[in-house]
């Protein structure tokens, strides 16, 4: 107790609102500041600069017979590029939309009808599907299927029964002329 | 204690840091422990012994180890046949994470039989599933430091099943990774944290110790003790005798592995390198993971229960559902106090809850069988069914069967007991 007030005098003072709002308002400021430290240490997890500064990839499609598939790495992940026949894509493009888990046409996921890139990783649980090299299980609509928890995949790369809920993505890439892309 | 027949030296530590008496107050002939405990009250004593050979065996593996994609491998290999005793630390360590799990599990099917988590001894039980909690994943992120096949798959699909978070999934999953795919900072921050996690499960075992010392061990008749000389006994000698005996034991089945079978539990898989661009053909978690992972995979687009739960379909994708029920699957036992609603803790005297608990036991080892099958044919209606059966067992039968079942007539006393079984 300070010796200049007496018990008295300071139970007349009536400043219970005002210790309640310097109460609430530090321990607010306090919170908010807190959060504002604590950004840089969950920031860090995140991509580094330099790894996303290895986020392109170039490919060159001249080698790549009709009917063919190969495997990049881009992103550290395998990356499906298809050469389609012609009956492909017409299968491709006749899928009624309706009848698909996520419906997309075939013409949303390509840029020219011959060529499918996506990222070759199951939407489920992240496996590799099979079906990119000659000789593996393609699954029951002739894409790709993922022995891992047995999800189909068809020629346009969209998912048709299984657990998976999405198709297999896209990535962004361009032509950078005919024959070459930027897959990034 | 009785500070007078202590040495010198020792009385003069206890008057300034009082650290015998309190010794003797939670470990020592001051510590009153029910005199009927049976052997299933050896096992917490148990995982306090593995915790302590994982972490010694832990850092002398981090003083050898590399967490580097490129070296990680190569480095764990070198362990096992350069470093002096390399090969017999990294097999404690390799078959301890499963020690570590048998041992929690019976544990925690002992408080489920006895009832231990009933009140007053509630906060003491969810500390313990925090304690599973935090074992989970750091033998999760140990299992991936090897960087061999298993490892690197593991983690990935461990990883995206963060992703079927709606809206910050994919972000999440970033976030963990550091990268657009498991890779060299996503090894590099499990080896950091694998290292930290055991010493936050160290400190939740001196709160889950502490909270049992309030008012001491269940026992199994479940009834309280009304008289502290009739009914009970000095922790020292007579149950730190009984549980060195325990340790013994178990030492020699846990040796048993780590001489003559120390592969046992592992997969074949783990020592062919990672290879991001190939994926094993059959991806299994540890076995200790199996219930769960079964539990992850029972839910598919045509399973009833999620039809149920998600609206037909309309509440949240098969894959969130799976993500869900997992996590359900464990964090559901923090409720067990309030699901279980009977006055008698021991299922000794509650018959029908008895069997109830038998049939759930057996269903937790079906889900765990089928965990590690591939997910086709037969394999997914009994995953299923048993996953159903899991959740219908605590949120169904519990709460009912302890509500209306009319228990045995309970022992006048803990020491009336024992004195009736010697008849």
């Amino acid at each position: 107790m300070s010796d200049t007030a007496t018990p008295e005098q300071s139970a007349e003072v009536d400043d219970k609102s005002k210790r309640d709002f310097l109460f609430i308002s530090t321990a607010a400021v306090g919170a908010v500041g807190t959060a504002f430290a604590a950004w840089p240490f969950i920031d860090q997890m995140n991509p580094a600069a330099d790894t996303l500064a290895l986020s392109t990839t170039e490919v060159d499609l001249k080698p790549i017979e009709e009917g063919q598939s190969i495997t990049v790495v881009w992103r550290g992940k395998p990356v499906f590029i298809r050469h389609r026949t012609a009956k492909e894509i017409e299968d491709s493009e006749s899928v009624k939309t309706a009848d698909l888990i996520d419906p997309e046409t075939d013409a949303d996921r390509v840029q020219k009808p011959e060529w499918l890139v996506m990222v070759g990783i199951c939407t489920h649980l992240g496996c590799i599907p099979k079906g990119n090299k000659p000789g593996e299980k393609k699954g029951d609509f002739g894409g790709w299927f993922c022995p891992c928890h047995g999800s189909h995949y068809d020629v346009s790369g969209r998912i048709r029964k299984g657990p998976a809920p999405k198709n297999l993505p896209v990535p962004s890439y361009s032509f950078l002329s005919d024959t070459n892309i930027k897959i990034g | 204690m009785d500070t007078n027949n202590m040495h010198p030296i020792m009385k003069w530590v206890e008057y300034r840091l009082p650290v015998f008496s309190f010794l003797d107050h939670s470990l020592g002939t001051q510590y009153p422990t029910p005199k009927n405990l049976n052997y299933w009250w050896n096992f917490g004593s148990l995982l306090g012994l593995v915790l302590v050979i994982m972490i010694a065996s832990g850092i002398s593996l981090a003083m050898h180890y590399t967490a580097h994609i490129d070296f990680a491998f190569n480095s764990v290999e070198r362990i096992m046949r350069d470093v002096n005793y390399g090969w017999l630390i990294r097999y404690i360590h390799m078959n301890g994470g499963s020690m570590f799990f048998i041992a929690v599990y019976i544990h925690i099917f002992r408080g489920l039989y006895f009832g231990s988590y009933q009140a007053p001894r509630e906060i003491l039980w969810m500390i313990g599933i925090f304690i599973l909690l935090a074992m989970m994943a750091t033998a999760f992120m140990g299992y991936v430091l090897p960087w061999g096949q298993m490892s690197f798959w593991g983690a990935t699909v461990i990883t995206n099943l963060f992703s079927a978070i709606p809206v910050v999934g994919d972000s999440i999953v970033t976030l963990l990774w550091g990268g657009f795919s498991v890779d060299n900072p996503t090894l590099n921050r499990f080896f950091a944290l694998h290292y930290l996690f055991p010493f936050v499960i160290v400190g939740l075992v001196v709160l889950h110790i502490w909270a049992l010392h309030i008012h001491g061990s269940n026992n199994p008749t479940g009834i309280d003790v009304k008289n502290k000389e009739q009914d009970t006994v000095g922790f020292h000698p007579y149950f730190s005798v009984k549980d060195l005996f325990g340790m013994g034991v178990f030492l020699m089945f846990f040796m048993f592995f780590v001489f003559f079978a120390p592969n046992f539990f592992g997969e074949v898989d783990n020592y062919i390198p990672a290879d991001p661009m190939v994926t094993p053909t059959h991806i299994v978690p540890e076995w200790y993971f199996l219930p769960y992972y079964a539990i992850l995979r029972a839910f598919t687009g045509d399973f009833l229960v999620y039809q149920v739960i998600s609206l037909g379909g309309l509440l949240m994708d098969a894959k969130l559902a799976g993500v869900l029920a997992m996590f359900a699957s464990i964090l559901l036992l923090l409720f067990m106090p309030w699901l279980d609603g009977a006055k008698v803790r021991s299922c000794r005297f509650r018959p029908i809850m008895a069997m109830a608990f038998w049939v759930f036991f057996l269903d937790c080892l079906v889900l765990g069988y089928i965990g590690g099958k591939p997910a086709e044919g037969i394999y997914v209606t009994i995953g299923q069914f048993t996953t159903f059966y899991y959740f219908f067992h605590l949120l169904v039968l519990v709460p009912l069967i302890s509500r209306l079942e009319r228990p045995k007539p309970l022992p006048e006393s803990i020491n009336a007991s024992v004195l009736k079984a010697a008849e």
